[in-house]
Parts: structure tokens; sequence; C-alpha cells
């Protein structure tokens, strides 16, 4: 790639990809932006045209927006802490010279290959179930009244299940992160003095920080879109208490008919979800250099 | 401060023997290497004597401490590894300082023993940089002085030159033996590299299967090998060994030869041959002579100008002649 000749060619080449690429994001976004300055409700053919800042101002003032940005930081923030803090616990685990060791890995990863909704139905019917999960079984079996966890912490049940099906990919990418760490910077560690705990703290963390950086950027990408488990679990109910952005925006659009509404809803999501991500960016970022 | 001893250690992983019971003794204040082909267990030993590794049997004193089940850091050694192994989130001044945290130093006594260290190794100009920032011969002197800084009653080297590039080794070796001198630490140092063995140690300990061969100062093991594999392994290029009739000459079973031993004459000698290769070091010429007894090379000087294919004749120094039995031992 060194003559002018060869450079232009190659520039040549890459241009259908580049441009196939190019509309294929800049098209749908720019309809949603259009849509999102028009008055179109499904329920209400023939009203259409340009409403301005109508559709924003009625998404931002819907009494569930608040609400819904709420449980979203909440949903990422739970998902990232367990994952983050369970992937390096496992990690450290799975680390160990154990009985089985292969076998143990297959089962860690597991969960990550059951699709959403999937996941999402077994844990609300086999484990939350106030009836017959299995949660209700054992407090029934020491004496406490079951919990209805999808109807009195919705969210922290949502939280557990996202969480449950992230943690393998966090303890995969942070198990290989800590089988590259030098074991001769460990043992050096320990001839001078560190302990057990020095050891973790001083050594081992660091050495993860690049990965698990790349765990939290990853992962926020994800989740900030989910969607199957609330569909599934509690439709975002009750009232509104599990409802996030990205279910608000389906609510707006498809149970309301409001299109308009739901792309304004879409293009305050692109905002509020590229405004997390430069902060994450200043926070972390600075991990991924060097 | 720095006296070693092993009695009866012996190491097995599994059931594989990979150090027999041996024997040690290393005074305070010595620079004792040990020397070894690969695999022959010189890196198992000084792990066991750092407490890396757990010994399977017999038992270590270190400055008559009964050591052999004290944990690494109570051992009171310093450690500088083939890698380096310099914690690479940290500037090198934290790196120095390290050991030092971990001992629960206060802040004052940190800097003033950093500093120290720093100004040892000329290093006191990187100290906020980064062991990534630093080329292979700075990463090695951070290790030094990581290991200095902790003011150990012995210091152990693990292959530190095995990383560098042939000048910088040099240059390092000079250091570290400069260090010794300057610290009068005891000091063990591990390699494979029998030129850094003889230039650099008080003691050699030659190690060939687990077994210790031999121990002795270098120009011992130089003058007065005990086996063959010791005279063939000090020594650089390495002695030529003849069997058979020529050996039976000399009422041993083999004989033994050192290359700068052998005088070049090409009208008459003991052995007749021709040249091979003959490589010119401008210092030295190494002549690899194929003769009725095998191949034999020669050091001679720089004037020698000898071709492949010359006739010569070698005559070996009589008084220079290692002769060994059957087993291989020195006669």
């Amino acid at each position: 790639m060194s003559t002018q000749a060869s450079r232009a060619a190659a520039r040549l080449m890459i241009s259908p990809s580049v441009i196939l690429l190019l509309l294929w994001m800049a098209v749908p976004l720019g309809m949603t932006l259009w849509f999102s300055f028009q008055r179109y409700n499904l329920l209400m053919p023939g009203q259409g045209g340009f409403t301005g800042w109508d559709n924003y101002y009625y998404f931002l003032t819907d009494p569930a927006f608040f609400t819904a940005l709420k449980n979203t930081l909440v949903l990422v923030g739970g998902v990232l802490l367990i994952t983050v803090v369970g992937g390096i616990l496992l990690a450290l685990l799975l680390d160990q010279q154990i009985f089985g060791q292969g076998i143990v890995r297959v089962l860690v990863i597991a969960p990550f290959f059951v699709m959403p909704t999937v996941s999402a139905l077994v844990w609300k019917n086999m484990f939350f179930n106030p009836v017959n999960g299995i949660f209700a079984h054992i407090a029934q079996a020491i004496g406490l009244p079951p919990f209805d966890f999808l109807a009195q912490a919705p969210m922290l049940s949502i939280t557990l299940i996202v969480a449950w099906q992230w943690l393998p990919f966090a303890t995969l990418i942070l198990l290989t992160a800590l089988q590259s760490l030098d074991s001769e910077q460990l043992e050096a560690a320990e001839m001078d003095g560190a302990g057990a705990f020095s050891r973790f703290f001083y050594i081992m963390l660091p050495h993860l920080a690049r990965a698990a950086t790349v765990v939290i950027l990853i992962q926020t990408i994800f989740l900030l879109s989910t969607f199957a488990e609330i569909l599934v679990t509690t439709n975002g109910g009750p009232g509104n208490a599990s409802t996030t952005l990205t279910y608000l925006v389906y609510v707006q659009s498809l149970l309301q008919f409001d299109v308009g509404g739901g792309a304004a809803g879409g293009i305050i999501a692109v905002i509020l979800a590229n405004i997390v991500a430069i902060f994450l960016m200043r926070m972390i970022g600075k991990n991924l250099e060097a | 401060m720095g006296q070693i001893t092993l009695k009866g250690v012996r190491k097995a992983f599994g059931d594989v023997e990979v150090i027999p019971p041996l024997d040690l003794h290393i005074n305070e204040g010595e620079f004792v290497v040990f020397v070894g082909p690969s695999g022959c267990g010189k890196s198992t030993l000084l792990r066991l004597i750092a407490g890396l590794e757990d010994v399977s049997g017999g038992e270590i004193e270190i400055d008559g401490q009964p050591s052999t089940d004290l944990p690494p850091a109570r051992r009171g050694l310093a450690m500088v590894f083939q890698s380096y192994a310099l914690y690479p989130h940290m500037s090198v001044k934290k790196n120095i300082a390290f050991p030092l945290k971990m001992a629960k130093a206060d802040q004052a006594t940190i800097d003033r023993k950093v500093e120290n260290a720093a100004r040892i190794l000329n290093l006191t100009d990187y100290l906020d940089r980064r062991p990534g920032q630093l080329s292979g011969g700075q990463r090695q002197r951070v290790a030094i002085g990581r290991a200095i800084v902790r003011e150990p009653a012995a210091f152990l080297f693990d292959e530190p030159l095995s990383n560098l590039d042939a000048a910088l080794r040099v240059n390092m070796r000079l250091e570290i033996s400069e260090l010794h001198q300057k610290l009068k630490t005891t000091m063990i140092y591990v390699t494979h590299d029998q030129v850094e063995a003889m230039t650099m140690a008080d003691k050699i300990v030659v190690l060939q299967a687990g077994r210790i061969e031999q121990v002795g100062s270098p120009l011992e093991l130089y003058r007065s090998p005990r086996n063959r594999f010791v005279a063939g392994f000090i020594g650089s290029p390495k002695m030529n060994f003849i069997g058979g009739e020529e050996a039976a000459k000399h009422g041993a079973d083999t004989i033994g030869i050192r290359p700068e031993h052998i005088a070049i004459s090409t009208s008459e000698g003991a052995w007749k041959g021709t040249v091979g290769v003959s490589e010119h070091l401008g210092s030295d010429t190494f002549l690899h002579v194929e003769t009725d007894h095998g191949v034999i090379n020669v050091r001679g000087d720089g004037e020698v100008s000898l071709h492949a294919g010359d006739a010569v004749f070698l005559t070996p120094d009589l008084n220079q002649l290692h002769k060994f039995d059957a087993e291989g031992l020195a006669i």
C-alpha cells in the first residue's frame, strides 16, 4: 500500500462496502429523524404533517420517561456491577487447577448460549414463580412466605436474569486476561512480601483493568437495548416499575401506534446512549491506550 | 548474613525425581554460579532455595535458621527473574518501592532507600517512567533495584542476562560483578552460559540431571575437572576427547585436551590432519582439523593462516592432558 496508484485502487475497491454501510446506517437514522418530526399515528390516518418538536415534548414530559431513564441506568449499572465483580471472582476460581476443569468451564459458559426469551421464561416460571418456582419452594421449606419476585422487585429480578446471561461473557474475557498474567510477576510479588490479598489488589486487578474495560464497554452497548427479558417477564410493569427506555419506545410506537412519538423516543435514546458512551470513554477509555 | 546450607535437599514432580538428594554449602558474601545444560535442574534448585517450590525432602538453612518451611517472603532473599517480572502498571519508583511498601515501611524510609538504589544503579532519571518505556538493560537494573532495597541476606538471579543482546550482556555482567563487590552480599546466579559462570563466579556449581558434578572456583574446574562432563562443559571452545588406542597409550579410557593446549605445525607433530573449517576471530583462530582420531578443535593465535584443505600436524601439550577412566572420572 505504498504507491499512489495502489492507494487509489484500494479506496476504489473498498468504496462499495463503505457506501453500503453508510446507506445501511444513514437511511434508517434519517427516516427515524424524519418521522420524529411528523405527526404520524396509525390510529389517526390522514392527520399527518410536520409538528416541530411536539413529539419530543410529549416523550420527555411523559410521566413514564424519568422512571424509564432511572430503570435503564439501574439495569445497566446493576448488571455491570454483578458481572464484573462476579466475573472476576469466578475467573479467579476457574483459574485454579481443579478436577474436571474442562467440564466446569463449559458449564460456566452455557448461559451465554441460551437465548434471552428462553432464559427469561425459565427464570420466570421455574425460579421466580411464587407458586411453582424453586425460590418459593425454598422459602416454604424454611417456613417463610413465598416472595413474588416479578411483582414486588421487578427491576431486581430483571437485573438478575440479565446478569445471569452476561456473567459467562465477563468471566470468559477476565479468565483469559488472568491467564495471560506472567506467573513470574506473581512470584516476584510473593518474594517481595505481598500476601494473597496484596497480590490480588496490586498485581492481578491492575492487570485485569483493560479486560474489565472491554467487558464494560461491550456490555453497556448491549444492555442499553435489553428488551426481550422485560417483554417476557413483566411487560414493563407492574405499572411502569420495570419500563426501560427501550421498552418505553416500544410502548409508544407499537402499543400506542404513535410512530412519530416512538421515533422521537428513539432519537432521545440514541442521544442518551452517546452521552453514556462519552462518559464511559472518559472514565475508563484511558485503560485501552498503550 | 548470607550463609545458605542445603542438607539432603531433593525435589520430585510426581514420580519424576528432578533433583536427587544433594548437599551444598554457600558461604557468606560468595558469588556462586549454578551452571549446567538446560533441564539440569539449576533453576529448580534456585526456586527451592527461594521457597517458590516446596522441597520433597531435606532441609534448607539460611543463616543457621531452619527455613525449609518458611514462605518466600520471610527467608530474607531477593530474586531477579529471567523476564525481570516488573509490574507493568507501576512506575520504576513504585516498582522499586513495592517490597518496602509490602513490609509497611514509612514513607521517608521508602524514599531514602529508593533514591539510594536508583543512584547505585543509575536509574535516577528514569524513576517516573513505566517499565514499558525502558530498554532491556534498564529493566534489568530496575529488577535488581527492587531486590537491593530489601537488603536481603542473598540475591538470587535466574538467568538474568538471557534476554539481552550480546553487547549488553557483557556490560551487565560487569555491572553485576561490580555490584557484588560493592554490596558484598551473597549472590546465587543461575546460567547455562559457562562464560558467565567463569567470569563472574567465586564458586561454580556444575549440575547435570539434578546432580552436582563438581563444586569449585572457576580455575579449579578449568584445570582439574573431576569428570568428563565438567571437562566438556567448562571452557570454550569445548575440550577434545579422544578414545581408543591413542588414549590407551596414556593409560586411560579417554583422554581430553583443550583446543588451546595443542600446538599447530605444518611440518611435524604427533597427529596428522587436514584443516576443515577455520574461524578467524582476529585475536584467535579456531581450526577444525580432521584427524585419524576424529575432528579436533584447535585454537591458534590470530596470525595462523591456514585454510580448508591444508595439511597440519598437531601436538598436544602433555602437561595439560586430562585422562579419564571408563566411568568418565578423571584419573
